[in-house]
């Protein structure tokens, strides 16, 4: 089964100077507080983050409701915003796999990946030996949705006393953490040039695509960094 | 059940389908790649390019409540968060503990 005191490693990595909490718990009592406003009531509003468990998926999800998308619509709204898990899940999961691990432990444990537990992973997969990843990998995710439900069920609770400035205040912390832990991650020219088209080229496609510009930005990105770094 | 509630159960069940499906089919292609193998890397590039475009676009060109801050605001917001970052040797609390309050701060003071 799980090795606990993998487990338990990365469980207690998401408390710290890098944690991730305050970042993560900050976004889910944002999407609390919406989930309340566009009628969900408290067991639905858990039930989302507990499956779902991403952020951009919620809120998409949350827009479709509002203006009345059928069920088809939704699905495919939020299945292209979520698109980005594939190459995410692609680009880490290799690194867990073990022969001796079972199967089960990486289709159930997929539903962790998430920006901020693949990003603290990313970061530390090499410190831990390759067979007990997987374990390490399941106490992150454990911790970041933990938090994450947590801080759904205090922001649904607290909507009421949210003003508009601070839902604002809210909404930023997130990019703000995300922007902190990509330029932390740079450190190959490699993902650095990644990073740095992919932030360029995203917003630039959002001219020509709004809804693909992510991904069409990203991949064309992506391609020309791999192509770069492997020529020198 | 009445409709309205047994309808937000079906869309919270749609949604989780549809984000789960990339994961899935994620873990199913991980099976066959090498990581020292040049598809694994493509990936690797090309999954921090997109994060990076997901961030530039939420910044740029928010949904939501955060559209109501003006953009330069916004950057401003991200490059002292960024300063404040590399000041406390990448402790990531400090920005973002302080970009939330100056955000709702400058936005509501401009």
């Amino acid at each position: 089964m799980v090795n606990s005191k993998y487990f338990f490693q990365g469980l207690k990595s998401v408390k710290g100077l890098d944690s991730p909490a305050f970042a993560l718990g900050a976004s889910f009592i944002a999407i609390g507080a919406l989930l309340k406003n566009i009628g969900f009531n408290l067991e639905q509003s858990i039930f989302s983050t507990l499956l779902t468990y991403a952020l951009p998926g919620s809120l998409v999800m949350a827009e479709s409701f509002l203006v009345g998308a059928s069920l088809i619509n939704i699905f495919l709204a939020v299945w292209l915003v979520n698109a980005r898990l594939y190459p995410m899940t692609v680009s880490l999961m290799p690194l867990l796999i073990h022969k001796k691990q079972p199967r089960w432990k990486y289709y159930l444990s997929c539903h962790f990946i998430a920006v901020s537990a693949w990003l603290i992973m990313k970061s530390k997969y090499q410190t831990i030996e390759k067979k007990y990843r997987i374990d390490f990998w399941m106490g992150i995710g454990t911790g970041t949705w933990l938090i994450a439900i947590t801080s759904t069920i205090i922001g649904f609770l607290i909507s009421d006393y949210l003003n508009k400035d601070m839902m604002i205040g809210l909404a930023i912390v997130n990019p703000v953490y995300f922007t902190c832990m990509m330029v932390g991650a740079m450190q190959s020219l490699q993902i650095n040039l990644s990073i740095i088209l992919g932030a360029i080229l995203g917003p630039l496609f959002f001219f020509v695509s709004p809804e693909w510009s992510v991904l069409y930005g990203g991949v064309l990105a992506g391609t020309i960094a791999y192509f770069v770094g492997d020529l020198k | 059940m009445s409709e309205i509630s047994s309808n937000i159960i079906l869309v919270i069940l749609v949604t989780s389908f549809a984000t789960y499906l990339s994961r899935f089919l994620g873990v199913v292609s991980s099976e066959k790649i090498n990581t020292t193998s040049k598809l694994f890397r493509w990936f690797n590039c090309t999954a921090y390019s997109i994060l990076a475009a997901l961030i530039a676009r939420i910044v740029i060109f928010p949904a939501g409540v955060l559209e109501e801050a003006e953009l330069w605001v916004r950057l401003i917001v991200i490059i002292i968060s960024i300063i404040v970052f590399f000041i406390t040797k990448k402790n990531l609390v400090y920005p973002t503990v302080l970009s939330a309050i100056l955000l709702s701060l400058l936005n509501s003071y401009l």
